[in-house]
């Protein structure tokens, strides 16, 4: 199949988040289906009309089968059904795999619903050793890291090796955090200094507690169809114009670069298939499970220069009105953060800022976004570019 | 150490027995290709280099510098809480491959990037004996 295949081939007609933070009323597995009720509801259609299922797993109420655990529950009977087994990139590869699906005609309707409950489903310990089994069992978990000191590796390489400050990290999350404020549904919404997050506690050297992500319950849900019905629904659709993976190890303690990730080509594929580069994207949603993770996926991405990226969040511009807003919804420093399903909310605000619903935090006249998600810890990346018209 | 059975001990596979043994008698064992001469972390049935099955063991020197590191200030779970705040870190290895471990019998404020290191073992049980690292003195 060419690399521009999928080129306006397939849109996003339905784009739904449940409530986000604590949500103790719900478990994993009915939040996966409040999602998809949600998400249906914003589409206009009903679940018999959906004919391919996508799911990730739950941590907190894990299924071995989980889209057919998700399937049988909704009762519907698709003809395609996969979940992810993990979050971060797979969630946007899985996605990538419905889009060639439905391109080659296996499926008309995709519904993609992922949902946990790290916060209220999960004890605290519980919810830390589950994530930080990511870890090779013989190899690394033993000595004892926990996902942030994972995270603080990478951290450590690039401020030694591009000079990037704890300030510069800093100034990813008070970014988030500004954004956060605007959007009535995220979990954390008051305003943070760079003296705040350096003055939090110090997880993992040099991570501050307001360098990591939050711990949440939540989920969210997309409808995906083709190009070809996307005009039948309620909003304006979302075309996809562009997607691309790049896999570049499992555990850290193998990967080819700490500085650089696979983010490289999973970008780069993406922006081929678009034909488009850096420069056109007026929104990015870019997954921040640690602020280091962003400097490295905006250098990686091509939005700016090798150990750059610093000194570009710190200048302001991934605010609202800096030339590349990201993160508009709060990220999931501050947004929310509910573990597999993460990358979700990053792909449901790219729609929302398409449709130009976004409120008082909408970037004006956006036309096409970049989502970018990684998993494990910088192991497996996918990035999407979206755009408000198939053409791009 | 009382809590070490709590912490999350590795279970030797095939492929890694061998490895673990080594630990055991506290000897640091990579292994090498004997078609491309490389070395690799960690054991596998091929050459990463170039696919060949023809590996063997051979004991390393067990030095190496520090790649990158990160001091936990809390605890992945109860069973390393004792231990905090405690140095994980990537080890270069001085014959190439790049290994997890701890870096330990030192102020982890001291720990820098670059930093020689020489490998010792903590015996966690009759079996498991897993390989740490130490400030190599010059």
């Amino acid at each position: 199949m060419a690399m521009d295949s999928l080129r306006g081939k397939v849109a996003i007609v339905g784009a739904a988040d449940t409530e986000v933070g604590k949500v103790p009323q719900c478990g994993a597995t009915a939040l996966c289906v409040d999602a998809a009720r949600r998400a249906l509801d914003d589409a206009g259609i009903t679940k018999d009309q959906v004919d391919g299922l996508v799911t990730c797993n739950s941590m907190a109420e894990p299924h071995m089968y989980h889209a057919e655990a998700i399937a049988e529950y909704l009762q519907i009977f698709p003809r395609f059904c996969v979940s992810a087994t993990a979050g971060g990139g797979t969630t946007f590869s899985v996605l990538h795999h419905a889009a060639m699906a439905i391109e080659n005609g296996v499926c008309d309707t995709v519904l993609i619903s992922m949902a946990d409950s790290l916060r209220t489903g999960l004890s605290r310990e519980q919810a830390m050793v589950l994530q930080s089994s990511t870890g090779h069992p013989q190899f690394e978990i033993p000595y004892g890291a926990t996902v942030p000191a994972y995270y603080a590796l990478i951290a450590q390489a690039h401020m030694d090796t591009y000079g990037t400050t704890p300030e510069q990290l800093a100034a990813v999350a008070v970014s988030a955090r500004k954004h956060a404020a605007l959007n009535a549904n995220a979990q954390m919404r008051e305003i943070i200094s760079v003296d705040d997050v350096l003055g939090s506690r110090m997880i993992a050297d040099p991570l501050h507690l307001l360098d990591c992500s939050l711990v949440s319950d939540g989920g969210a849900a997309v409808i995906m169809t083709s190009a070809e019905r996307a005009s039948d629904f309620p909003h304006h659709p979302v075309y996809v114009l562009g997607v691309g993976e790049g896999h570049g190890h499992e555990h850290i303690s193998q990967a080819r670069s700490l500085t650089t990730s696979a983010a490289v080509e999973s970008g780069r594929r993406a922006f081929k298939m678009a034909g488009l580069a850096p420069a056109d994207i007026d929104v990015a949603e870019i997954y921040d499970c640690f602020t280091p993770v962003v400097l490295i996926e905006l250098e990686d991405l091509g939005f700016c220069k090798k150990g750059e990226a610093g000194a570009f969040v710190e200048a302001g511009e991934t605010a609202l009105d800096g030339s590349l807003p990201m993160n508009t919804h709060g990220g999931l420093l501050s947004h929310c953060h509910p573990g597999n399903p993460g990358s979700m909310f990053a792909l449901t605000e790219a729609v929302t800022q398409l449709r130009h619903d976004a409120g008082a935090r909408q970037v004006e006249n956006a036309e096409v976004a970049l989502a970018h998600a990684q998993g494990g810890i910088m192991s497996s990346h996918a990035t999407l570019i979206l755009g408000r018209e198939r053409d791009g | 150490m009382t809590e070490a059975p709590l912490k999350h001990f590795p279970r030797p596979t095939p492929e890694t027995e061998v490895y673990w043994e080594g630990c055991r008698k506290h000897e640091l064992l990579l292994q090498r290709c004997t078609q491309c001469s490389e070395f690799q972390f960690y054991p596998r049935i091929i050459c990463t280099h170039c696919a060949s099955e023809d590996l063997e063991w051979v004991k390393g020197s067990g030095r190496g510098q520090v790649l990158t590191f990160s001091i936990v200030r809390r605890a992945v779970s109860e069973a390393y809480a004792a231990d905090v705040p405690y140095v994980v870190a990537l080890i270069q290895l001085d014959e190439g491959p790049t290994m997890m471990s701890n870096i330990v019998q030192c102020d982890p404020e001291t720990v820098k990037i670059g930093s020689p290191v020489q490998v010792i073992f903590e015996d966690w049980s009759e079996e498991i004996s897993v390989p740490q690292f130490r400030p190599l003195q010059e």
